[in-house]
């Protein structure tokens, strides 16, 4: 059988059979066929590694039917597990199975239980058809499943009203990026007649379309990554979207959704390759982003939002290398994130868990003795993103400010001041959880405990991967030869990748410098976190009040378009509904009225009137019949 | 005896049941009388078996057609007379009156 079928159809099943019978099946078995059907998708993928690694057949296609089939365009039901599509399943199952494993304590006292795990397999189905689609309408398919399932999911607890909201701002914000992914889809079946990859890209590739054209495509299809991946200026709903359930933070708000708009950007390599316009402004945006999520976290006080600025920030990251036409590095660092940030949200789940559902990290502090697994692996998480030597995030990392170096100076400044601030922001959210005096009452200390084996268990092998991640890529310096997955996706990329060669003396100059953020990162943080024990008051003032206030972007979207488009809703609520339609609709009342008034003079119950009526009748009709005949 | 009957012209017949039917219909609009009503509706139905039974032998239709319908007209007028009477007998238990307002009853 293909395996695409049992890749795609595990998770499908699980939601069919945990969505429907659910309710009725004990939590126990619940949990287990959800995680089992992400695990077995997961082993599929891994089984099928080998035939995917021959040069010669470096794919698998399953063509189901046809979709639809208008004039000479045909969109078909199709799929393909390349070199990139199994990269990005096995980072989904693999990392999904970790979080399902995690759910089944997080969300035991849940009453939604089933529906929980049901939404969580009908998120990696979506995931897994956006990556395995081979051409753009399946992938459009999995963005859009996707996109319902985050809105499932962080309204999963839609009893309480804000988050029901933050599930809908999630929704709206995605909706303005799908539409900039639809218009250039539109654009590319203008352009080129057809959606499948296997048309499109060498089509590009001969050079024959004009760059204006590219451009304009690449940047619609830049619209749609800057939704899905919380880029400037749509960014403000991830956030928010930590309303949900953490595994689900963890899973789809950090880990795989998010990193849609890089997969999207790495599938369409040659697209980007030929508009250089467009990677400069991935470049900037990436950047800005980059810096503007760090300058907030560094002031956010609820231990997921600090998280999900980081995202945001490292996400920022990710484009910037894709902006420098760095496209395996910035996929290198879309799974070293996937690894430890999935570990940071966890553990940051742990810890909630620990605390009876505790957010706010000026109430924690002194966890150390008590969560020494959670400690340890969040200490490794936090070591990892802010790139201590060795570990993953260091890598991948400093391949992108590698990358950036080379492309432009200022940038790279920018972004290693980015840097930087990421080893601080992680640093004070280790130390004020983690370290110090527990800063609330002495008796709910007592309480808070280590979380179950089936929660730790997936910290501990996240925290190797963290670890190890970096093997994946290892620089030049280090081997002597290619990175692994830069060779893997060498025969991906249809126009090869541009790969700068540097001098060695400025690459250690430059590992140097990222070995010298993290150090000096560290010690600013444990100045005023450890030495100082400083707690963050509760409400900033200057320029700290801005970064805590999230530089007042909602405000300013509020102000700019949420309330023209209530203004101007109400005035058609009171102008034409109120008026207009309330007139129409409320003066037919009084009208029938009327008419009913008239007819119950005629209709008096007295029986000679009826006959003289009817009499009347029949000879006017005779006298009519008589004339007329 | 049919010598008599012969010597009438068609215009007679017509003459009579208009003027039977007409005593009928005013009887219906203006007598009050349930049981003088449903008289006069038997009035208007036979002055129309009359007229018909008159043409049917002007016309020197050997079948009858004409005159078959008058036994049907007879036998709905007798189904009819007998739900009405019942009717009427049900209501004048109740009411202690043969008079048709009662029927402005069922008014709101």
């Amino acid at each position: 059988m293909n395996p695409i079928i049992l890749i795609l159809g595990l998770p499908l099943l699980g939601f069919l059979i945990n969505g429907v019978l659910g309710s009725k099946l004990p939590k126990s078995v619940v949990g287990a066929i959800g995680t089992a059907s992400v695990l077995g998708a997961f082993i599929i993928a891994i089984l099928n590694w080998n035939i995917i690694s021959q040069p010669e057949n470096n794919s698998i296609h399953l063509d189901l039917f046809t979709f639809l089939q208008i004039d000479q365009l045909s969109l078909k039901v199709a799929f393909q597990l390349d070199r990139l599509s199994i990269w990005m399943t096995l980072i989904i199952t693999g990392i999904g199975t970790l979080i399902h494993l995690y759910s089944i304590s997080y969300m035991k006292e849940d009453d939604g239980f089933y529906k929980f795990f049901a939404y969580l397999n009908f998120f990696i189905f979506n995931m897994l058809l956006l990556v395995l689609g081979s051409n753009f309408l399946m992938m459009f398919f999995g963005w859009e499943g996707v996109g319902l399932c985050s809105y499932l999911l962080i309204g999963f607890w839609y009893k309480n009203e804000d988050y029901g909201k933050a599930a809908r701002k999630a929704f709206i914000m995605n909706r303005i990026g799908d539409l900039g992914l639809l218009l250039g889809m539109f654009l590319i079946i203008s352009q080129f007649g057809s959606l499948d990859y296997s048309v499109v890209f060498p089509q590009i590739a001969t050079g024959n379309t004009s760059t204006s054209m590219l451009t304009a495509i690449s940047l619609l299809l830049f619209v749609g990554a800057t939704g899905k991946s919380a880029q400037i200026p749509l960014f403000t709903w991830l956030p928010d979207a930590m309303a949900g359930p953490t595994p689900v933070s963890a899973l789809i708000h950090a880990a795989t959704m998010v990193t849609a708009g890089i997969y999207l950007t790495v599938r369409c390599q040659v697209l980007f390759a030929l508009s250089p316009l467009t990677n400069e402004i991935i470049l900037w945006v990436g950047l800005g982003t980059a810096v503007m999520a760090a300058l907030i976290g560094l002031k956010q006080n609820d231990i997921k939002k600090v998280l999900a600025y980081s995202t945001v920030s490292q996400l920022g990251f990710m484009f910037v290398a894709l902006g420098t036409g760095a496209y395996s590095t910035a996929l290198f660092h879309v799974t070293t994130h996937a690894f430890f940030k999935a570990l940071l949200f966890l553990g940051a789940g742990s810890v909630i868990h620990g605390m009876h559902h505790e957010q706010d990290i000026r109430h924690m502090g002194g966890l150390k003795s008590k969560m020494p697994l959670t400690h340890l692996t969040f200490l490794i998480g936090t070591l990892a993103i802010s790139g201590f030597p060795l570990l993953s995030g260091f890598f991948s990392k400093d391949e992108i400010l590698t990358a950036v170096f080379l492309h432009n100076k200022v940038a790279y400044v920018l972004l290693a001041g980015s840097a930087l601030l990421t080893t601080i922001y992680m640093f004070r959210l280790y130390f004020l959880t983690f370290h110090g005096q527990y800063r609330n009452h002495h008796h709910a200390f007592d309480k808070v405990h280590e979380s179950p084996m089936n929660m730790t268990l997936p910290l501990m092998v996240l925290a190797l991967l963290s670890i190890v991640g970096g093997a994946l890529n290892l620089p030049t310096y280090v081997t002597h030869s290619d990175g692994f997955l830069l060779s893997w996706l060498k025969p991906l990329f249809i126009i090869p990748q541009s790969i700068h060669e540097i001098n060695h003396n400025t690459e250690y100059v430059l590992i140097g410098i990222a070995v010298l953020i993290f150090v000096s990162g560290f010690l600013i943080a444990r100045n005023i976190f450890v030495s100082k024990a400083t707690v963050p008051a509760e409400n900033s003032t200057g320029l700290g009040g801005i970064l805590q206030n999230k530089f007042y972007v909602d405000e300013f979207y509020n102000k700019v378009f949420v309330r023209p488009l209530e203004i101007t809703s109400s005035v058609l609520h009171d102008l034409i509904d109120g008026l207009i339609l309330r007139a129409f609709t409320f003066g037919i009342f009084p009208m029938l009225k009327l008419v009913g008034r008239l007819n119950k003079k005629v209709q008096n119950g007295n029986i000679e009137m009826y006959l003289l009526y009817m009499v009347i009748a029949i000879v006017l009709l005779l006298g009519v019949n008589l004339i007329f005949a | 005896m049919l010598n008599v009957f012969h010597n009438l012209e068609i215009s007679h017949y017509i003459y009579l049941s208009t003027v039977l039917f007409s005593i009928g219909l005013f009887g219906v609009l203006f007598r009050r009388n349930a049981i003088v009503l449903l008289m006069c509706i038997e009035l208007m139905l036979n002055s129309v078996n009359l007229l018909l039974a008159a043409f049917t032998e002007y016309m020197g239709d050997a079948n009858a057609n004409g005159q078959m319908f008058v036994f049907f007209i007879m036998v709905v007028a007798a189904a009819e007379a007998a739900v009405g009477l019942a009717i009427l007998v049900m209501v004048y238990r109740n009411t202690r009156k043969t008079d048709v307002s009662f029927l402005d009853q069922l008014k709101d």
